[in-house]
């Protein structure tokens, strides 16, 4: 376990405010254990070396398969061809992988991924890249709502419109958007960031504990404890560069964005324990 | 969880009974109960198509008698018909309890009265439930999945400008054919409703309509919306109008689809809790709970969105 210490350049840049105390299971970098960033069972694979299927008389089941069977033989790069929506495609890949859809995913794709750089070239269903590690998954049209739920690490962007409940609980990373999101974004957001270039539909970061949202359109409505707050040199440094790294850029400029965060009139947390409440109350 | 589709060809007939089986079988994963179609072909003078059901297809496994039962039952609705100073000019029998008829009512046509009269009437038989009557819609639902329903009531070949359909997973009432969806706005002729959520204010609903002269044939809140529509239709509401009150005055979690005689609409709740994806060119209009039911007749690349929360569409055929 690493020790950490109470202030982080984060909270320079008003990404969140309560002070990390105490140890943390979170593996830092260092070059000398950069190996301890693969997992045990992850495959050993060339970016250089790519491979590509079709997928449009393949079940899921067996496109997954394929998928790993190519990392096995040291695939880095991967393209899978007429994926036609289907469902929970390029899932669970905890590798370092260049993988490309030259097509459209259904609900589910992409989940519980850590690691690989993923770019779909259509429209994702709903709940794309749900509980996402780490790394870069980019969509190149439109999404379906749920877009980022719970993700903790990463760059999940969509250049196209989002639909509802974006970035629902999440726990970590960057979600960009490019155009519209739908109702409910940023719902119960713990930690994180959300940049919406476009509107945000009704009760944005509606019960949001923390994290930060950025919208660079109309904001339909504010959800409860969600609330205005102050754009730093820092953030807008790191927006501007964030977006110029997936090739977007703010309709109005950074500095018109609208920074949200948790008003957190809402909390309610301490560290008694049930029972220790029931004597206090 | 169900699942919803729905389609319309604005440059003329197509094979929208193949391509609404289709659509649905994609679905299948999202309720094998039942399935239902409801296709709007071309009308044919001033027939009207009328669709019926004698006895449930779970009836006819049960009792030495339901066979004779159900003929007697048929025969009775002959008579009826003609009893209302209307011909049968057309009888296919798809199934043992279930029936297609041409309808062609003396003196060129039936007005809003007599055909919910000609309706009570049809209905008053045991066993009898007529799931549509209009002159472009022709309304088929039983259990199974979409292929097994398609190919029992001859759907593969069925031509027609636009249609909508559904995929039951039975959660609130029974699995049974009056269960399934679509349901046929009585006594509207040419309305069919799919839905895919779940109504709180049902029951408060369903009581005012039926105060006010409405039937329900089965406990499912999805045929609230059928009727809601038509009540407020009767009223002198246009359907978007119709559609976008009902937004805001039906509780809970739903996306729905409704046809009519030359429309195709959509609508959402303000939560957008239930999916829909949307494609739309020139000449087609596709939509469906799960983007792989509108690539299962698109096998190109195309764009497709979601329609967002509390938003109401009507496409024109």
């Amino acid at each position: 376990m690493a020790e950490v210490d109470g202030q982080h350049k984060s909270h320079d840049m008003g990404l969140h405010s309560e002070k990390l105390t105490g140890r943390t299971q979170q593996v830092f970098f260092s070059s000398e254990e950069s190996d301890n960033f693969l997992y045990p069972e992850s495959f050993k694979v060339d970016i250089d070396n790519k491979a590509e299927f079709d997928a449009g008389e393949m079940e899921i089941n067996a496109i997954n398969l394929k998928i790993r069977e190519l990392m096995q033989a040291g695939n880095g790069h991967i393209v899978v061809k007429n994926p036609l929506a289907k469902h929970s495609l390029g899932v669970g890949i905890l590798n370092r992988l260049k993988l490309e859809f030259e097509g459209s995913l259904g609900y589910f794709g992409c989940g519980l991924i850590d690691g690989p750089n993923v770019r779909v070239h259509g429209r994702v269903g709903w709940s794309f890249a749900e509980n996402m590690m780490a790394g870069v998954a980019v969509v190149e049209k439109n999404a379906g709502s749920t877009f980022g739920a719970a993700i903790r690490g990463g760059d999940l962007v969509c250049k196209g419109d989002v639909g509802s409940r974006t970035g629902i609980d999440q726990k970590g990373g960057t979600i960009i958007v490019g155009g519209r999101s739908g109702a409910f974004s940023g719902f119960m957001m713990q930690r994180g960031r959300m940049i919406i270039l476009g509107d945000a539909g009704i009760n944005l970061g509606d019960s949001m504990y923390d994290g930060t949202i950025y919208v660079g359109g109309k904001i339909e409505s504010l959800g409860v404890d969600a609330v205005p707050g102050d754009m730093s040199d820092l953030e807008a440094d790191w927006i501007e560069r964030k977006l110029s790294a997936h090739g977007l850029t703010a309709p109005n400029g950074v500095r018109a964005l609208q920074k949200i965060v948790a008003g957190k009139k809402l909390w309610n947390y301490d560290n008694l324990e049930p029972t220790e409440k029931k004597i206090i109350l | 969880m169900c699942g919803i589709a729905g389609l319309i060809h604005r440059d003329g007939s197509a094979d929208i009974g193949g391509e609404m089986t289709s659509m649905l079988q994609a679905l299948k994963h999202r309720g094998p109960d039942s399935s239902g179609f409801a296709l709007y072909g071309e009308p044919q003078n001033d027939d009207y198509m009328l669709r019926f059901k004698v006895a449930e297809q779970e009836e006819m496994s049960h009792g030495f008698d339901i066979h004779a039962e159900v003929k007697k039952r048929k025969a009775i609705v002959d008579e009826r018909i003609q009893g209302s100073g209307a011909s049968i000019v057309e009888e296919q029998g798809a199934t043992e309890y279930a029936f297609r008829y041409r309808v062609r009512f003396s003196n060129g046509g039936a007005d809003q009265d007599k055909l919910k009269r000609f309706a009570d009437y049809i209905e008053d038989i045991e066993g009898a439930e007529i799931l549509s009557m209009g002159r472009a819609l022709e309304l088929v639902k039983d259990l199974g999945d979409a292929s097994r329903v398609s190919d029992q009531y001859h759907l593969g070949s069925f031509k027609g400008t636009h249609a909508i359909g559904h995929t039951r997973m039975a959660t609130e009432s029974d699995v049974d054919i009056r269960s399934a969806h679509p349901y046929w706005a009585y006594p509207f002729s040419d309305i069919a409703v799919v839905h895919n959520g779940q109504l709180t204010n049902y029951w408060g609903f369903r009581r005012d309509l039926e105060h006010r002269g409405h039937r329900f044939m089965s406990n499912c809140d999805s045929e609230l919306i059928a009727v809601y529509l038509a009540d407020q239709m009767s009223e002198g509401m246009n359907l978007k109008d119709a559609m976008t009150l009902s937004v805001s005055e039906l509780d809970g979690v739903f996306t729905y689809l409704v046809a009519t005689a030359d429309s195709l609409g959509m609508a959402k709740d303000t939560m957008a809790a239930k999916p829909l994806v949307l494609y739309e060119s020139e000449n087609f209009i596709g939509v469906a709970s799960e983007e792989v039911a509108i690539r299962s007749i698109f096998r190109e690349e195309i764009d497709t969105w979601d329609p967002y929360e509390g938003e109401v569409m009507v496409w024109q055929k």
